[in-house]
């Protein structure tokens, strides 16, 4: 009784010290700004930036934005799992491909590919599909290399349980390997979904479409630091609800 | 060679493949080539295991054991001589052998309950019935109130019991073990014994266990076959004949002591040969600091 009560305290606890943290960070900077030891040419004051969420919401459509980015990422970021893990499955299943192109799916995540959106802006025009898309190439490597590696790196025993139970070679992957896997796997899909978030927002910014990338830039053009900065918060909270979503996706999935 | 004459009048007494064996080996032999050129594992083994009986099966490590556990469960292949299930060679996992496993092999993403019922699952029994079965089966071992924790929840001796409860579901005619209780202290080994031989009375269950125990084996078996170290041979066939129904209260009497000495006088020779060439292989290795 006394334990849980002490770890629920431990917990509140660490949630309070860490909304704490980032409201003294954001007055220390206050601070710094209003006594002149940092530029508010450079960096907006934090009260400043909180005071634009209302007018970003009136005159930008900020709500709009949110929902346009967040659905550009998502579109995104299942087509990164339902491609990646389908892709990394096959490389699994083929030694001959993955010894084949796995080194290249490595490389090919290193790659700057947002610096290749003029190609994909011929291709499906200047619009959300561009997006998505890119958002999608460059968020697919990790998908694919971490569900190669889960699924090679199932314990033996399990698979062997499953054999010793007469399970057929599908039954043997959806009951006992995939699920095995699902963890590593979701490893991929966070890093993944990290890499197509960066570039839906860079993209969005790059060629002026779409949500809150563009907002972004118009800001900038304008010198609307408080502005930009709030604008670039909301693409955190995108972040913050993909990460929650991603955990709750996975516990579902696999519990323990 | 004197031992190879006890084993060839051990196996006249009881002719392989009787009627009432479960489970017949007969001349099996295996071969693995390796870097250093072909080693034979098992040679040449021939033991029966009777209806309703629990044989153990033991040697020292390295003797090849866990080379029989994997052939007679149809994990390996590629063996010389026959394992036969009634009138069926095994080739390939049968429908009447159950495994339990030496290593953790519970479901870690499933529940007690759902990881026990995984067999049933499997040959398409609806929800609600295969939970009823697998709570008999998780009495059974003891871990009623467990059902809905996950395996990470419990100690190693209740995992392997959630393995155990999870083959008896499979309802095999023949429960095949690999040292399930290797990785275990020897209190709660014991224990676990007690349960096993509550089942196996129970069930009139088939079982065959591989070991390195020789307590073990003793306190379970109807019958235990020792093995040589390297080419794992059957080495001496012994009935054990202590009162059924036994518990671990068995390990007390004398008769139980004698046995252990019998098992240990067969298996001294064989695991200091063991003991040596795992010293020698040892030495050849070039040392770290030179």
């Amino acid at each position: 009784m006394t334990r849980s009560r002490f770890r629920l305290d431990t917990d509140v606890l660490a949630r309070v010290a860490g909304a704490a943290s980032i409201v003294i960070l954001l007055a220390v900077v206050e601070i710094l700004l209003r006594t002149g030891m940092l530029n508010v040419y450079v960096m907006p004051l934090p009260s400043a930036v909180l005071g634009s969420f209302g007018r970003l919401f009136m005159e930008e459509h900020l709500l709009r934005r949110f929902l346009l980015t967040f659905a550009e990422a998502l579109a995104a970021g299942l087509l990164v799992a339902v491609v990646g893990v389908a892709v990394g499955a096959a490389l699994y299943r083929w030694k001959l491909l993955r010894a084949a192109i796995e080194t290249w799916v490595a490389a090919f995540a290193a790659a700057p590919l947002v610096l290749a959106y003029p190609l994909f802006m011929v291709i499906f025009g200047r619009s959300a599909l561009t997006i998505i898309m890119l958002g999608f190439l460059a968020g697919i490597a990790p998908v694919i290399l971490k569900t190669v590696e889960g699924l090679a790196g199932v314990r033996p025993t399990l698979l062997n349980v499953g054999r010793a139970f007469k399970l057929n070679g599908r039954a043997l992957f959806w009951k006992v390997q995939f699920p095995a896997a699902v963890p590593t796997i979701f490893v991929g899909i966070r890093l993944s979904l990290i890499f197509s978030l960066i570039n839906v927002v860079g993209l969005e910014f790059l060629i002026n479409f779409g949500g809150l990338g563009q907002l972004i830039n118009e800001l900038a053009e304008q010198y609307d630091l408080p502005g930009t900065f709030a604008a670039i918060c909301f693409v955190v909270i995108v972040s913050v609800v993909f990460f929650v979503a991603v955990e709750r996706l996975e516990r579902w999935l696999r519990p323990t | 060679m004197k031992s190879g004459a006890v084993a060839k009048a051990a196996l006249a007494a009881e002719p392989s493949g009787s009627p009432t064996s479960a489970l017949a080996i007969q001349n099996l032999s295996m071969r693995f080539e390796t870097s250093e050129g072909p080693v034979t594992a098992v040679d040449d083994m021939s033991f029966d295991v009777p209806v309703g009986s629990f044989v153990s099966l033991i040697g020292p490590s390295g003797c090849g054991k866990s080379t029989v556990f994997n052939i007679v469960g149809g994990l390996l292949t590629g063996h010389a001589g026959s394992v036969r299930v009634g009138a069926e060679t095994v080739a390939g996992p049968h429908r009447a052998i159950g495994m339990v496993f030496q290593e953790e092999s519970t479901f870690p993403w499933r529940t007690v309950i759902d990881n026990v019922a995984f067999p049933l699952e499997i040959s398409g029994i609806g929800r609600d019935e295969r939970h009823e079965q697998a709570r008999h089966f998780i009495n059974m071992v003891g871990l009623h109130g467990f059902e809905r924790r996950y395996p990470s929840e419990l100690s190693g001796g209740m995992r392997q019991r959630v393995a155990i409860a999870r083959t008896l579901a499979f309802q095999p005619s023949i429960l095949l073990m690999d040292e399930p209780f290797a990785a275990l202290d020897e209190q709660t080994r014991l224990l676990l014994g007690d349960k096993i031989l509550q089942i196996q009375q129970d069930l009139k269950q088939t079982t065959m266990l591989i070991t390195h125990n020789i307590t073990e084996a003793v306190q379970l078996s109807d019958r235990i076959v020792v093995m040589t170290y390297r080419p794992g041979k059957v080495k001496r066939i012994i009935d054990v004949d202590l009162p059924r129904p036994r518990t671990s209260e068995v390990i007390t009497s004398t008769a139980f002591g004698a046995y252990v000495a019998e098992v240990w006088n067969d298996l001294r020779e064989e695991a200091s040969r063991g003991m040596a060439d795992a010293e020698s292989a040892s030495q050849m290795r070039p040392s770290r600091r030179s």
